[in-house]
C-alpha cells in the first residue's frame, strides 16, 4: 500500500506538472510580445490568447504551494527560507506581470503601452527562469543543516549547471507559448509563430543535451532509479525532436501536445529523481529531507487527501469548460486587453 | 535593526496593503453582482451600464489583490520558516483549500466573466460574477479558519515536537472564527458600499449622469447600512468573546492596568504611559465596558498587571503585555469609524426618501470623505487583533520571536522590504490614478468608446 506522504508527493508533482505545462505557455506567450509581435495591435492578439486564463493557470502554483505548506511542512520551510531572494525575485515578476495585463489597456498614450508591455516581457522571463534555477539547484543539492536550515552562499545558487537549468526551462516555455500561439491566433502571426518555432527548437534540443550532459556530472540522475529516469530522458528528446517534424509539417495541435509533454516529462523526471528525497543536503545525506521526515501527521494528510479528491475534479471540469467557451482564435476584433 | 524587526515590518506592510484591496474586491463584486441581477431580472439597460462601470473599476482592484496575495502565500515559508515548521500540520490545511477552493473559482470565473459578454448567455454570465463573489467570501473563510487558530487554538495536539491536526471539524467551527468571520465579511461589504456610495455622492454633487449613480448611491447605501449594523453587533460579540479567549487584548485595548471596578467604564480617551505602566489621564463613560464585555451593566474586567502575573505562572518568565498603545487607539479609530459610518448612512437614507439628496450639497461632500473610513477600520481592526496578541503569533504555543526563519539575513530582507515597498508604492500610485481616470469618464454610452460597455444583449443579440 502507498503511504498518504507518498501520495502527497505524487500530488504536488502533479500540481507542479500542471502549473508548468499550463503557466508555461503562458509564460512563453508573454516572452512572445516581444519577439514576435511586431506592433501594438498583434501585441494585444498575443496577450488575449491568454487573457482569461493566466489567473487561474498562477493558482497551479499557488495551490502547490499551499499543497507543500500542509503536506510537508519541513519543505515548505526549508525550501521557501532558503530561496528567498530568488523568490523575492519571482514575487516581483509575478506581481508586475499580473497587473501589466490589467493596466495596459487602460490608457492611449504609446509610453505607458511600452512600459507595461516590458514588465510583461521580465515578467514572463524571470520567473521560468529562476525556477529552472531553483530547481535544478535542489536536485544538485544545497548545504542543508541538521536543523534543516539551508545556509547557502551565491555559488550553491548560481553556478552553470543551476544557470543551464534555468535557460532549459526557460526556452521550453518559449517554444511551448509559441506553439499555443498557433492554435489561438490567425493569419501572419500565426505562420511567423511556427517559424520562429522552428528555429528556436534546435536551441532547445541543444540546452537539452548540455542540460542532461551537466546532470551526469552534477546529480545522481542517472543512478537513482536509472531504468526510470533513462527512459523518461530519451522520451523527453524525442518529444522534442518530434516538434521539428510536425513543425514541418504544419500539425499545430500536435507540436502543441509535444512541447506540452516535453514540459511535462521533465518536471517529472525531477520528482522521479528526487523521491523519497524533497530536499537534498550538500552536507550529508543525514540531512536530507524526505517524504517521511518532512510530513505532516496522518490525521492532516487524510483530510487533506479527502478535500482535494473532493474538489479536484470540479477544479479540472471547469477549467477545461472555461477553455471550450474561449475555443475561438483571437482574430484581432472583439479585444479585451 | 534585527531579523524579527524586519521581518514583522515586512509582514504588516504586506499584509495592511493586501488588505486595503481585499474588502474592496469582496465588497464590489458583491454589488456588481447584484447590479447585474436587477439587469437580468429587469431587463433595463441602466442596470447592465451600472455593473459594468463599477465593474471596470472592480477589476482594476481586483488584479492589485490577487497579485499582493501570492506574497502572502510565500511570506509564512520565506520570512516565518519555523512557524510554518511548527503549526504547518494544522495551518497549511486551510491554505491549501483556499487555494484549491477558492482561488481556482475565482481566477476561472473572472476571466470567464471579463472575456465572456459575447460567449455566455446573459444568465450564465450572471452565474460566473456570482461564482466569484462567493468565491471571495470563501476565500476569507479559509484564510481566517487559519488567523483564527493564531488567536485560539484547538483542534491540534503537540507531537513530534510540533502542533499536529487531529480535529479537523475544531478547526472550522473555532468560536473565534464564528465571530470574527462575519465581521471582516460585514466590513468588506461596507468598505465596497462605500466607495460606491462615495463616488455616486461625487457624481450627484457635480450633477453628472445623476440618474444613474443616484440608483447605484440607493443601493450602496442600504448595503452600507444593513452591514455597518451587522459590523457593530458582530463586532459586539467578538469583544465579548475576546474576554474569554484573550482578555489581555481585550485589557490592552481599554488601556487598563489595573482591575476594573465594578460596573466597569469604557476609556474613551487615555494617555498611556507604557514603561510606567500607568495612564496619565482618562476620560471614562460608566458602565460602558461592562456592556461591551457581557452585554450587561455589571461585572468588572481583570486588568493588565494581573493579567501578566497570570500569564507569568502559565508560561513562564516574560513580558505578555503587548503594546497598549497601540492596541487601544486602533480600537478607537475601528469604532469611531463604524459609528460614523452607521450615522452617515441613515441620513443618507433618509434625504433621498424625502428627495433632498442632490440639494444636500455638504452631505454629499462629506459622503466623499467616507469613502476612505472603511478602509481605516479594516487596517485598524487588523493592527488591533494582530497587534494585541503580541508577543504570541500563536495565542499560548508559540511566541512571534521564536517563529522567525534563522537562515534569512538582514541584508536580505532589507533589500525584499525596500524592493516591496517600492513596488507597493508604484502600484498604489498607478491605481488611484486609473480609479479617478474611470470615475472621471463616467458611465460610457457610445460604441467606439469601449466596445465592452455598450453591448446590450438583449437588444441586438449581442451574447451570442
Ligand atoms: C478576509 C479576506 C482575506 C484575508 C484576511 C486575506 N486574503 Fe488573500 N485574498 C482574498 C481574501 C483575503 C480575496 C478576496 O479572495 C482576494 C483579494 C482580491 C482577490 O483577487 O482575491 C485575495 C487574493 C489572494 C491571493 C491571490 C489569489 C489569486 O491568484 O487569485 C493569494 C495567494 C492570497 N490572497 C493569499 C492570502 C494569504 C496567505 C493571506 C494571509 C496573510 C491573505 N491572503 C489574507
Ligand atoms: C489581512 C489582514 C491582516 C492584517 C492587516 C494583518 C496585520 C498584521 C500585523 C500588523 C502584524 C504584525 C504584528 C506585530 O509584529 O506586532 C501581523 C502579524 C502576523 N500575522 Fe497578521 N494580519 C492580517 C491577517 C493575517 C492572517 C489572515 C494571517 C494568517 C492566516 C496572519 C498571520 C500573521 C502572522 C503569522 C504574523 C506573525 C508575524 C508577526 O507577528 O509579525 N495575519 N499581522
Ligand atoms: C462599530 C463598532 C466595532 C466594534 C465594537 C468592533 C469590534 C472589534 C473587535 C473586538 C475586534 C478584535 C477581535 C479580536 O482581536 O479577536 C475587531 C477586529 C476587526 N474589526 Fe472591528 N469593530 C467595530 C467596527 C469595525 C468597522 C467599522 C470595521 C471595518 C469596516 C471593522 C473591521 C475589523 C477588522 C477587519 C478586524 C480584524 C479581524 C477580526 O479580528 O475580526 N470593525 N473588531
Amino acid at each position: 500500500m502507498i503511504e498518504l506522504s507518498e501520495l502527497w508527493f505524487i500530488l504536488v508533482a502533479v500540481l507542479f506538472i500542471g502549473f508548468f505545462f499550463l503557466e508555461g505557455f503562458d509564460f512563453g506567450v508573454g516572452m512572445a510580445t516581444r519577439t514576435l509581435a511586431t506592433n501594438d495591435l498583434e501585441r494585444r492578439m498575443l496577450i488575449n490568447t491568454i487573457g482569461p486564463f493566466w489567473d487561474a493557470n498562477e493558482v497551479w502554483l499557488l495551490t502547490a504551494g499551499g499543497a507543500i505548506f500542509a503536506a510537508f511542512p519541513h519543505w515548505y520551510a526549508t525550501m521557501f527560507s532558503g530561496y528567498y531572494i530568488p523568490l523575492v525575485f519571482v514575487l516581483l515578476a509575478l506581481i508586475g506581470r499580473g497587473v501589466a495585463f490589467e493596466f495596459r489597456g487602460k490608457e492611449k498614450a504609446q509610453q505607458w503601452k511600452n512600459s507595461w508591455d516590458w514588465v510583461i516581457f521580465f515578467g514572463s522571463v524571470l520567473p521560468p527562469f529562476l525556477f529552472g534555477v531553483l530547481f535544478t539547484s535542489i536536485l544538485r543539492g544545497m548545504p542543508i543543516d541538521a536543523d534543516m536550515n539551508i545556509y547557502a552562499g551565491f555559488t550553491d545558487y548560481v553556478n552553470i549547471y543551476s544557470v543551464v537549468g534555468g535557460i532549459t526551462v526557460t526556452l521550453f516555455c518559449y517554444l511551448h507559448g509559441l506553439m499555443f500561439v498557433t492554435l489561438k491566433t490567425v493569419g501572419d502571426i500565426r505562420e511567423r509563430a511556427r517559424k520562429q518555432g522552428q528555429k528556436l527548437i534546435y536551441a532547445v534540443l541543444a540546452v537539452l543535451v548540455l542540460f542532461v550532459g551537466l546532470s551526469y556530472f552534477e546529480t545522481d540522475l542517472f543512478t537513482v532509479r536509472a531504468g526510470v529516469t533513462i527512459p523518461l530522458i530519451g522520451l523527453i528528446v524525442i518529444a522534442y525532436s518530434s516538434v521539428i517534424f510536425l513543425l514541418a509539417r504544419k500539425r499545430d495541435a500536435l507540436s502543441f501536445t509535444m512541447s506540452g509533454l516535453g514540459i511535462m516529462m521533465t518536471v517529472g523526471l525531477l520528482f522521479v529523481a528526487l523521491f523519497p528525497r524533497v530536499m537534498i543536503s550538500s552536507i550529508t545525506s543525514a540531512n536530507d529531507l524526505t517524504v517521511y521526515t518532512a510530513a505532516s501527521g496522518d490525521y492532516s494528510l487524510k483530510v487533506m487527501t479527502i478535500v482535494a479528491v473532493t474538489l479536484l475534479p470540479f477544479v479540472i471540469g471547469y477549467q477545461i469548460w472555461s477553455y471550450y467557451v474561449f475555443r475561438k482564435r483571437v482574430n484581432g476584433k472583439d479585444m479585451i486587453y | 535593526m534585527s531579523e524579527l524587526i524586519l521581518a514583522r515590518l515586512q509582514f504588516g506592510t504586506t499584509t495592511i496593503f493586501h488588505f486595503l484591496f481585499v474588502p474592496m474586491s469582496i465588497g464590489l463584486v458583491f454589488l456588481v453582482a447584484l447590479m447585474e441581477t436587477l439587469y437580468v431580472v429587469k431587463k433595463q439597460e441602466v442596470y447592465l451600464k451600472m455593473a459594468k462601470f463599477w465593474g471596470h473599476l472592480f477589476l482594476i482592484n481586483f488584479a492589485v489583490g490577487v497579485v499582493t496575495g501570492i506574497i502572502q502565500e510565500f511570506q509564512f515559508g520565506m520570512n516565518w520558516s519555523e512557524y510554518s515548521r511548527f503549526v504547518g500540520d494544522v495551518f497549511g490545511a486551510p491554505l491549501a483549500i483556499e487555494a484549491l477552493l477558492a482561488f481556482f473559482m475565482e481566477s476561472t470565473f473572472i476571466g470567464l466573466w471579463i472575456f465572456g459578454w459575447k460567449k455566455l448567455t446573459p444568465k450564465v454570465h450572471l452565474v460566473c460574477i456570482w461564482l466569484v463573489a462567493i468565491g471571495t467570501m470563501l476565500s476569507a473563510l479559509w484564510i481566517l479558519a487559519a488567523n483564527s487558530f493564531m488567536q485560539e487554538p484547538v483542534g491540534f495536539v503537540i507531537q513530534n515536537g510540533r502542533a499536529e491536526m487531529n480535529d479537523f471539524f475544531a478547526l472550522l467551527t473555532n468560536p473565534q472564527l464564528l465571530v470574527e468571520y462575519p465581521h471582516v465579511i460585514f466590513g468588506a461589504l461596507a468598505t465596497g458600499a462605500f466607495f460606491v456610495a462615495g463616488v455616486s455622492a461625487f457624481k450627484i454633487r457635480k450633477n453628472l449622469q445623476v440618474d444613474i449613480f443616484k440608483k447605484s448611491f440607493n443601493i450602496a447605501l442600504i448595503i452600507g447600512l444593513v452591514s455597518g449594523l451587522g459590523i457593530t453587533i458582530t463586532g459586539h460579540t467578538q469583544a465579548q468573546h475576546l474576554m474569554e479567549s484573550q482578555p489581555m487584548k481585550m485589557a490592552a485595548s481599554e488601556g487598563l492596568w489595573e482591575d476594573s471596578g465594578d460596573p466597569a467604564a469604557w476609556s474613551a480617551f487615555a494617555i498611556i504611559d507604557e514603561e510606567a505602566k500607568r495612564n496619565t489621564f482618562d476620560i471614562n463613560i460608566p458602565y460602558a465596558l461592562s456592556f461591551l464585555a457581557y452585554s450587561k451593566f455589571e461585572g468588572s474586567v481583570p486588568g493588565m498587571n494581573t493579567l501578566q502575573a497570570e500569564y507569568e505562572a502559565t508560561y513562564g518568565e516574560g513580558n505578555y503585555i503587548p503594546p497598549v498603545n497601540a492596541t487601544f487607539w486602533s480600537f478607537r479609530i475601528m469604532v469611531g469609524a463604524g459609528m460614523l459610518m452607521i450615522l452617515l448612512s441613515a441620513v443618507g437614507l433618509f434625504l433621498s426618501y424625502r428627495k433632498k439628496l442632490e440639494t444636500s450639497k455638504f452631505y454629499l461632500r462629506a459622503m466623499v470623505w467616507l469613502i476612505a473610513f472603511p478602509f481605516i477600520a479594516n487596517t485598524a481592526g487588523w493592527v488591533m487583533t494582530e497587534i494585541g496578541r503580541q508577543p504570541w503569533t500563536v495565542f499560548g504555543l508559540m511566541t512571534t520571536s521564536a517563529s522567525v526563519s534563522p537562515n534569512v539575513s538582514v541584508q536580505a530582507l532589507l533589500f525584499s522590504l525596500i524592493a516591496f515597498t517600492l513596488v507597493y508604492a508604484i502600484l498604489a500610485i498607478v491605481l488611484v490614478y486609473l480609479f479617478l481616470r474611470e470615475i472621471r469618464k463616467g458611465v460610457v454610452y457610445s460604441t467606439e468608446e469601449d466596445p465592452q460597455v455598450s453591448i446590450d444583449p438583449f437588444d441586438k443579440g449581442a451574447y451570442q
